[in-house]
């Protein structure tokens, strides 16, 4: 049976422009393609990730145009399509002004007491 | 009895004291005489880059020679040869990361790979660590 394993994702909009998306949620995406049984918690400025309708289009330097910027929405959107659970931390969001109705639908929120129980519904936490 | 380790490492040289802490647990897990594999992820894989050169110092006046300023490559070898048997050091450098920054040219030891095998390594070892960039 595989390890499940928990990504707890903290650092956000690292490099995604750069990369076209976001490496951890990428990283994730992979392993789950190949057969880790992995979740995501979004905490801190990560919680950002959940939100619908990101744009981050336009960049452009002199005639090099960034053909297909990151869209980590919709990143996260093909995760829970996958079948990787999308946790996200309440407390973060509101302290961020993220209302409800603008998180993607199939992110599970959940508060801060309820972090200790979730980690044990795992055999490993990596903090990313 | 031997463990191995699976450990993640994500920035690059010189930036930052996690990979000096990365360094000194894969030494110290080496000299318990557990196996130690490292999937070098981003900027991590410039960690092993053949090309690194020690520099003289301008502020210590101090020549190259006298400065014996260390590179990553070094300590990475220097892993290499207390993991060449076993306990064994395994390294993987991850190919698409290679590509996008041009850093294939490499130290012996490291091999190029990708989730696929970290995956495998994550299943079939004892435990993770990772130590991101942040």
């Amino acid at each position: 049976m595989s390890k499940k394993v928990l990504s707890i994702v903290e650092t956000a909009y690292r490099g995604t422009l750069e990369e076209q998306d976001d490496t951890i949620l990428w990283l994730n995406h992979a392993l789950k393609n190949n057969g880790l049984d992995v979740a995501v918690l979004l905490r801190a400025n990560a919680v950002n990730y959940a939100v619908r309708g990101q744009d981050a289009s336009g960049l452009r330097f002199g005639e090099g145009a960034l053909a297909h910027p990151p869209e980590i929405d919709k990143d996260v959107e093909a995760l829970v399509r996958k079948g990787v659970k999308v946790f996200l931390v309440t407390e973060d969001a509101r302290e961020r002004g993220i209302p409800d109705e603008k998180l993607l639908p199939g992110v599970e929120k959940l508060g801060r007491a309820q972090i200790p129980s979730l980690f044990q519904r795992f055999d490993q936490v990596w903090h990313w | 009895m031997a463990k191995t380790l699976t450990l993640v490492l994500m920035d690059p040289p010189y930036e930052k004291e996690t990979t000096t802490t990365g360094f000194r647990i894969i030494e110290s897990a080496l000299r318990q005489g557990h196996n130690v594999k490292v999937f070098a992820y981003e900027g991590a894989v410039n960690l092993t880059m053949k090309d690194q050169q020690p520099h003289p110092n301008p502020v210590k006046g101090t020549t190259v020679e006298q400065e014996q300023h260390p590179t990553t490559k070094d300590w990475v070898a220097a892993l290499f040869r207390m993991g060449s048997g076993s306990p064994k050091l395994e390294w993987i450098n991850c190919g698409l990361c290679v590509d996008e920054r041009g850093a294939g040219n490499w130290i012996e030891g490291p091999r190029r790979g990708g989730p696929k095998e970290l995956a495998e390594w994550v299943q079939a070892t004892e435990a993770t660590l990772v130590i991101p960039t942040k």
